[in-house]
């Protein structure tokens, strides 16, 4: 019952030190003399960005196959459809 | 004759997604969840978007350098979780239970960190209904240096943060279930299903917490 896991390890805590760090220029940025509409954006796409190393590398689906990948990605069409629909609600 | 329909072979059965069941179904599992949080964000989007006059500055009520400190020990044990499912995939049963042992404990100090974070709020007058009478912050929301009102800021902070919490405790004690059955040897090289799945449950909920450090407490 190792299905999907036939690959090396990858170097788990590279990505441990890569989190770390992106987590360290996330709580930098609000010190930056940067809009604070450029901060939130900055925060957000990095926030995304460990998501999708969590997911890609310690949730394995960077070695799954394509049907499960499907399976995961699935809900998040949705998500983004609930975000931009608040959001729009204030934004017009 | 029969009819010709009868006469074709039966189809292959499908293969599915082409994991095990439990790994399945707790991907679909995670894909409710993804809903579930998704409906907190999008309250959230509309609770500030529409009251932004009840949220002070980011750092100013809560204590960001406290949860930054447990944003680093959830990512410390979403590491020791997947070398703990990588010891396991090796056939090794002492850096299985160590691994487990340790995400064990780290998640548990999340949660430790995540309750005395809340009683300091508390005390400090910090309440999901707003501010406590007679408190610091409502002394200092009296002077003018805090929003007059924060309700609806107390109310989708302990909401949303008070559920991750709630993830973060059902996934120690799962976990604490699964180390007591590698302390049994019930996971071996061959089959260690158990581990793989309350595996990407813990990813999961250290990935949601990603996401709400970043809105609640930095945004």
């Amino acid at each position: 019952m190792t299905d999907g896991q036939s690959h090396a390890h990858p170097n788990y805590w590279a990505i441990w030190a890569y989190l770390l760090i992106l987590t360290v220029v996330e709580l930098g940025i609000g010190f930056l003399p940067w809009s604070k509409e450029v901060q939130i954006l900055v925060l957000l796409l990095l926030a995304i960005w460990k998501a999708l190393l969590v997911a890609l590398f310690f949730m394995h689906l960077k070695w799954e196959g394509n049907r499960m990948r499907i399976f995961a990605i699935a809900p998040l069409p949705l998500t983004i459809i609930i975000v931009v629909a608040v959001i729009t609600e204030f934004v017009w | 004759m029969p009819h010709p329909a009868l006469m074709s072979p039966p189809a292959r059965r499908e293969i599915g997604a082409d994991v095990y069941s439990e790994k399945l179904g707790m991907w679909i599992f995670l894909g409710s969840e993804v809903m579930f949080f998704t409906a907190l964000i999008g309250s959230y989007i509309i609770l500030r978007f529409g009251s932004p006059e009840q949220w002070s500055l980011p750092g100013v009520i809560l204590n960001v350098p406290l949860t930054a400190v447990n944003t680093f020990l959830l990512i410390c044990s979403s590491v020791t979780m997947v070398k703990a499912f990588a010891a396991i995939q090796d056939g090794d049963q002492k850096g299985l239970r160590t691994y487990l042992v340790a995400t064990v404990i780290i998640g548990a100090a999340f949660v430790g960190v995540q309750v005395y974070e809340y009683v300091d709020l508390i005390s400090e007058g910090f309440l999901p209904s707003g501010y406590g009478a007679g408190s610091h912050l409502a002394a200092e929301a009296a002077e003018g240096n805090l929003p007059a009102s924060i309700g609806v800021y107390g109310s989708s902070f302990y909401t949303m943060t008070g559920f991750h919490g709630f993830h973060v405790s059902v996934g120690v004690i799962s976990m604490a279930f699964v180390t007591w059955k590698a302390f049994r040897g019930d996971y071996t090289k061959e089959d260690h299903r158990g581990v793989e799945v309350i595996g990407l449950y813990w990813h999961f909920v250290d990935l949601v917490w990603i996401i709400l450090f970043t809105i609640v407490y930095l945004v």
